[in-house]
């Protein structure tokens, strides 16, 4: 089966690029090493020592009380629904953003010139959505999700929300932006079936595109769900809710031990909702 | 009036060299024509001119008397209906049931919200059933289509062109993914298919021996140009030999893609 031609593979092979990325990488390493002010040394230095004593010792044993650990609990809570909430959002502004952000969607037509006959200013308006879709998603993505919460935090203050929107946002981005790599990555032959047999392009969306994505669109979701398990404690230190915001209390008081507690609570959690993706997947 | 008329019809991919270069052809509804030549000579390009999946460089195209080059929208959809494809890879959707591929022969003149809802609960199970038992695998109707063998899923595309029921059946390499021994029967299942119905069939054929044998017209396709256009006996050795000179012989290039069980079928 023949495809449009491609650009000849000998052609693109032949150019400096790799030599210049591997000069720029190696000048990049040196000069940061340099100025980060890398030095290993530091452990073995009897102050530096003593302080990484001082914390590590302090870390155990854990806190286990029965009143710290019952304090968790609506922290805990609140760092999953956190996540939840956070990752539909950014499926809810993923999702539409990322079709838009689809090439074959928004500017080529579903397949082929066969498509594509239009008036120019249409070809135009069809460019910039997907050009802006683009921008949109890079924005979102761009900007840490840390960044967005203190921003969040300002706005509507204290608490899980401002958590809520900086991950649906900052998670969005970056949905959007793999769901339409994957839309593109589909193999178009079955497509081009469906286009010959008269098929609408919502017919040719449900039956040929999304069983295709499916599998990939469900596990790199739920990834993206863990991530955001892991976020929300983060979030938590610029006041966003959640377990981050007992991390930051205990460590200002110097009890390294409740910090360990926490940090045990969070890698369970992040272990079951892994388990549980593991679990969706194999049934897909 | 010709099922299908082409007048200097030309596609190029880019601008140093057309895969189909000024074809003129003319075919009669229900005739049945077979088309060889070495593969990278534009015989799929054509094909995919004829269903209207591509669009001419140049040159003109007439379906049933319409000139259909510069259509697009829902009146190019109602004429792509009419035109029914078998590809070469079968170009299946592998994640969705047997019954949904063939029941999405039929998209063309099914209204989107009932196909949308057949995808969650199938519509037309005697439909899907009737088309499969034509082709003998009935009881796959419910099986995931990549759980099939490469020659079941031939089959399911088969089944798919049945449940359209096209003016024409175009068929790209049918044959060249399954089992030899078993070509001649899926060629002669779509022989059979015209007959009865009265459908156009064109079919590219690998195979010299098949097109010879059973179609009373063959064109020979090079380079983007038709060199011959004969019935079986006045095409010579010399004619062939020019065909494919220049070119690999045609076992070595057959894509070894043959997963098909040695179980016989279509008796």
């Amino acid at each position: 089966m023949k495809s449009p031609a491609l650009p000849s593979y000998s052609s693109a092979r032949r150019t400096v690029f790799p030599y210049l990325f591997t000069l720029f990488f190696l000048l990049a390493l040196i000069d940061s090493w340099r100025r980060v002010g890398v030095d290993l040394f530091i452990f073995f230095e009897p102050l530096g020592r003593e302080h990484l004593l001082k914390f590590l010792t302090g870390m155990f044993p854990p806190a286990y009380s029965y009143d710290f650990l019952s304090l968790m609990v609506r922290p805990a809570l609140e760092t999953i629904q956190i996540s939840v909430m956070g990752t539909l959002i950014a499926i809810a502004i993923g999702f539409p953003l990322g079709i838009l952000a689809t090439r074959n969607f928004s500017v080529a037509g579903v397949l082929n010139d066969a498509d594509t006959t239009g008036s120019p200013a249409r070809l135009v308006t069809r460019f910039s959505i997907y050009a802006l879709a683009r921008a949109i998603l890079s924005l979102f993505r761009s900007i840490p999700e840390f960044v967005w919460a203190f921003m969040f935090v300002r706005a509507v203050g204290l608490g899980p929300f401002p958590g809520v929107l900086a991950i649906g946002i900052a998670y969005g981005g970056m949905l959007g932006k793999v769901y339409s790599e994957i839309f593109e990555s589909v193999n178009p032959r079955p497509l081009e079936a469906l286009q010959s047999t008269g098929a609408n392009k919502l017919q040719i969306f449900f039956y040929g595109w999304f069983p295709q994505v499916l599998p990939n669109f469900v596990s790199y979701t739920l990834y993206r769900w863990e991530c955001a398990v892991r976020a929300s404690a983060i979030l938590g230190l610029v006041g966003a809710g959640g377990l981050g915001q007992q991390i930051e209390i205990s460590m200002r008081m110097f009890n390294f031990n409740e910090v360990l507690t926490i940090l045990i609570i969070l890698f369970f959690m992040v272990a079951a909702v892994d388990t549980i993706s593991a679990k969706v997947r194999a049934i897909l | 009036m010709h099922q299908y008329r082409l007048e200097k019809i030309a596609k190029a991919f880019d601008r140093h060299q057309a895969a189909v270069d000024g074809i003129d052809l003319e075919i009669e509804r229900a005739e049945r024509v077979a088309f060889i030549g070495p593969s990278g000579g534009g015989k799929t390009t054509l094909f995919r001119l004829l269903n209207c999946t591509l669009k001419p460089t140049s040159g003109k195209l007439w379906i049933n008397g319409d000139e259909v080059s510069d259509l697009h929208g829902r009146r190019l959809r109602t004429v792509r209906r009419k035109i029914g494809t078998i590809y070469q890879q079968h170009n299946l959707v592998p994640r969705l049931r047997v019954i949904h591929n063939v029941l999405s022969g039929q998209l063309g003149r099914w209204s989107t919200l009932p196909s949308l809802v057949s995808l969650l609960r199938p519509q037309g199970v005697e439909l899907a059933c009737k088309a499969l038992r034509q082709v003998g695998i009935e009881e796959k109707i419910f099986s995931r289509t990549d759980e099939l063998s490469g020659g079941q899923q031939q089959r399911v595309a088969i089944a798919r062109v049945l449940m359209q029921d096209p003016e024409v059946i175009l068929a790209d390499e049918p044959v060249s993914s399954v089992d030899p021994s078993l070509a001649s029967a899926i060629v002669k299942l779509l022989i059979d298919i015209s007959h009865d119905t009265g459908k156009t069939l064109l079919v590219n054929l690998h195979s010299v021996d098949l097109a010879l044998a059973y179609f009373p017209r063959v064109i020979g396709v090079k380079n983007g140009v038709t060199l011959f256009d004969l019935s079986p006996p006045q095409i010579t050795d010399d004619l062939l030999e020019d065909l494919y000179s220049g070119h690999l012989p045609e076992k070595e290039e057959e894509k070894l893609t043959d997963e098909e069980s040695r179980t016989p079928f279509l008796q």
